[in-house]
């Protein structure tokens, strides 16, 4: 009766006789009154880019085009300027005057992260931002550059939820230059402004180590794993 | 071969052995609209069953959108691709590209008028309801040739297929059709003999007779013929629809989309809606050929029920049952290879199916002789030694070939 064992697996995953779903009930965040959960990021996933600021509030871009010259979909416009002497925008002599990205290019390779010598492109984790147009596609100053509480400006069209803005992309802290390969070296990044200096990125999991990445069921059903992901460092 | 046919008086519907009056074509009318509306629904709800169930078994949600619980998925799906751009290949030919969807479509409806999907067949009746004080099957057509029919338009929708891919004037839907017509040949020979048991049973061709003939569990032909027509039967009429693991007509990942690839907006949609129908109908044809159609199991006769509407609860039970099984095959099976789907055909369904018609035949012929229990016996046996001889001789010229292509190096 070995053939007929297989049925008995697909009759099993069906919720009702005791299987379970993995896809979640998801609305895209506009439908009032819906049911309507999302599922918990990846520490590292790369979602829209952010500018950020120190916690004294000047912004910490420069307008040395490293990130538009590192960009392989070369989707980022920068111009630098001299800082005003009376009103500096950044610490130091230039600042980015002009900053672009157009989000119908970006593969969110984040090597612009990477490039940044002064941690001032990061990414968040939100990549719920479906545009209308090809004039929204393209962020710019006002849009990138995180508001005087260091979040994230949302734009009518992003969905976010609470919570959701609350922490940039892991990945700038892992690839940072003082991350080494345990990602558990000395904190070697600048603070940011609403956040103060970041953590670094917790130990990765015991079920990484056995082999192969997490699996998001697995830890949401082993508590030793999960408390992984909360970044208790 | 006396009385094999006796129970096949041939009456047809008795609405239209009187006068043919203005309300006999009325009530006529009335069961075409409400069986084309009927199944039309019942595609639409089929498709979405089909994606919740397959769903779930794939640990999924599924369809939740549109409407409550997604019902109106299909509707959705519908409206959109008939607002799509219909699309016709430059080499396509322009007649027969049009045509072939509806070749597909068509016979689809046309098998459910010969199917009788309720009645009062309770305490030996033969499923005669009244409407309008006219006396009626609740049936839209009840052909004295009734299989037959339903053979011949299944073999009518495999020209919609062939003729789909051969129009087209593309080569992955010319590959699609030819593998559809060579399996839809192949598998119609194992249908066409485990129905042929079932008309031995029933003694009609009548698709009302067949039921009438169902009276008791014990004479359900599931059990009257022998459960193996009907695993027959359910195997090669999967492979009539192309459902899955026999939907190798449409593999995706060889043929892209196989014979529909170059089909777009209403064509599309209507090949899409043929398949589902069709599995509608071969399962309402399994119910009425195998399971008794409307009877009740167990001569159950529940009591405030009017018992035209017992036998309508009774047929879709039995209805959503084969549905769901097809849905649970497509859910577990892989697909079969080309040549494990022919193997099957020829070399196991058509001589099992062909066998047990030999056997069934000889208890019959031997009990309607008058022969005695021993004579039907040893006849039996001698037919099953007679069917095991035969299948051996196939055997045998089949691995003689198979040597004679390996030694001319055709074969490695």
């Amino acid at each position: 009766m070995g053939y007929l064992q297989g049925f008995l697996v697909t009759l099993r995953q069906i919720k009702k006789l005791g299987g379970k779903h993995v896809t979640t009930e998801y609305s895209g965040g506009y439908e009032r009154g819906r049911h309507d959960e999302k599922i918990a990021k990846p520490e590292r996933l790369h979602g829209r880019h952010v500018l950020n600021k120190y916690e004294d509030g000047m912004e910490k871009c420069i307008g040395c085009e490293l990130c538009a010259g590192v960009c392989p979909a070369k989707c980022i416009y920068v111009r630098g300027a001299d800082n005003p002497p009376d009103d500096p925008v950044s610490p130091g002599e230039r600042y980015g005057y002009v900053y672009e990205i157009n989000y119908l290019r970006c593969i969110h390779c984040d090597l612009c992260v990477e490039a940044c010598p002064t941690e001032a492109i990061t990414e968040s984790k939100l990549f719920e931002f479906s545009f209308t147009s090809r004039r929204d596609a393209i962020y710019g100053k006002s849009e990138l550059v995180v508001g005087d509480d260091g979040k994230p400006k949302q734009l009518p069209w992003e969905d976010w939820r609470e919570g959701d803005d609350a922490d940039t992309s892991g990945w700038m802290r892992a690839t940072s230059p003082a991350g080494d390969a345990d990602f558990e070296g000395v904190l070697a990044w600048s603070g940011e402004l609403g956040y103060g200096v970041r953590p670094p990125e917790p130990p990765q999991p015991e079920v990484d180590k056995a082999g192969g990445a997490p699996d998001p069921l697995l830890i949401e059903k082993t508590p030793e794993a999960s408390g992984h992901t909360g970044g208790h460092h | 071969v006396s009385g094999l046919f006796a129970q096949a008086s041939a009456t047809g519907d008795p609405l239209y052995q009187g006068d043919i009056d203005l309300a006999v074509v009325g009530i006529t009318i009335l069961k075409v609209v409400v069986c084309f509306a009927f199944l039309l629904i019942a595609t639409m709800l089929m498709v979405w069953f089909e994606r919740k169930v397959i769903a779930g078994m794939q640990n999924r949600i599924g369809p939740n959108k549109a409407g409550p619980f997604g019902i109106l998925q299909t509707l959705a799906d519908g409206i959109k691709s008939f607002f799509k751009e219909p699309i016709r290949p430059e080499r396509a030919d322009p007649v027969v590209f049009r045509l072939a969807p509806y070749l597909a479509f068509v016979p689809a409806f046309l098998i459910f008028t010969v199917i009788p999907v309720g009645g009062d067949f309770s305490n030996g009746n033969a499923g005669v309801v009244s409407i309008f004080g006219h006396d009626t099957y609740l049936q839209v057509a009840d052909p004295p040739v009734g299989i037959l029919f339903v053979l011949a338009c299944s073999s009518i929708a495999v020209y919609g297929i062939m003729l789909a891919g051969w129009s087209s004037g593309s080569k992955y839907p010319l590959l699609g059709s030819v593998r559809a017509s060579a399996q839809m040949v192949s598998y119609e020979a194992a249908l066409g003999l485990s129905v042929a048991t079932v008309l031995l049973v029933a003694g009609t061709l009548s698709t009302n007779g067949i039921v009438v003939a169902q009276d008791t569990m014990r004479n359900w032909n599931i059990v009257a013929t022998g459960i193996l027509p009907f695993v027959v039967f359910v195997i090669a009429a999967t492979a009539e629809l192309n459902r899955p693991p026999f939907d190798l007509v449409e593999a995706e990942q060889e043929l892209v989309g196989g014979f529909n690839t170059e089909y777009s907006s209403i064509g599309f949609a209507l090949f899409y809606l043929a398949e589902f129908m069709n599995t509608v109908t071969m399962s309402a044809v399994i119910v009425t050929l195998f399971l008794g159609g409307p009877q009740a199991p167990f001569g159950l006769d529940v009591p405030v029920i009017p018992g035209w509407l017992q036998g309508m609860i009774w047929f879709f039970l039995k209805l959503f049952l084969f549905l769901f099984m097809y849905v649970w095959f497509r859910a577990t099976l892989p697909r079969f290879r080309y040549d494990q789907l022919m193997d099957l055909g020829w070399k196991v369904m058509i001589p099992v199916a062909f066998g047990w018609f030999l056997f069934l035949t000889t208890l019959r012929v031997t009990r309607d002789l008058d022969w005695s229990r021993m004579g039907q016996l040893s006849a039996g046996i001698a037919a099953i030694a007679v069917a095991i001889a035969g299948y051996a001789i196939l055997m045998i010229a089949l691995r003689v070939s198979t040597r004679q292509r390996q030694q001319q190096g055709s074969l490695h």
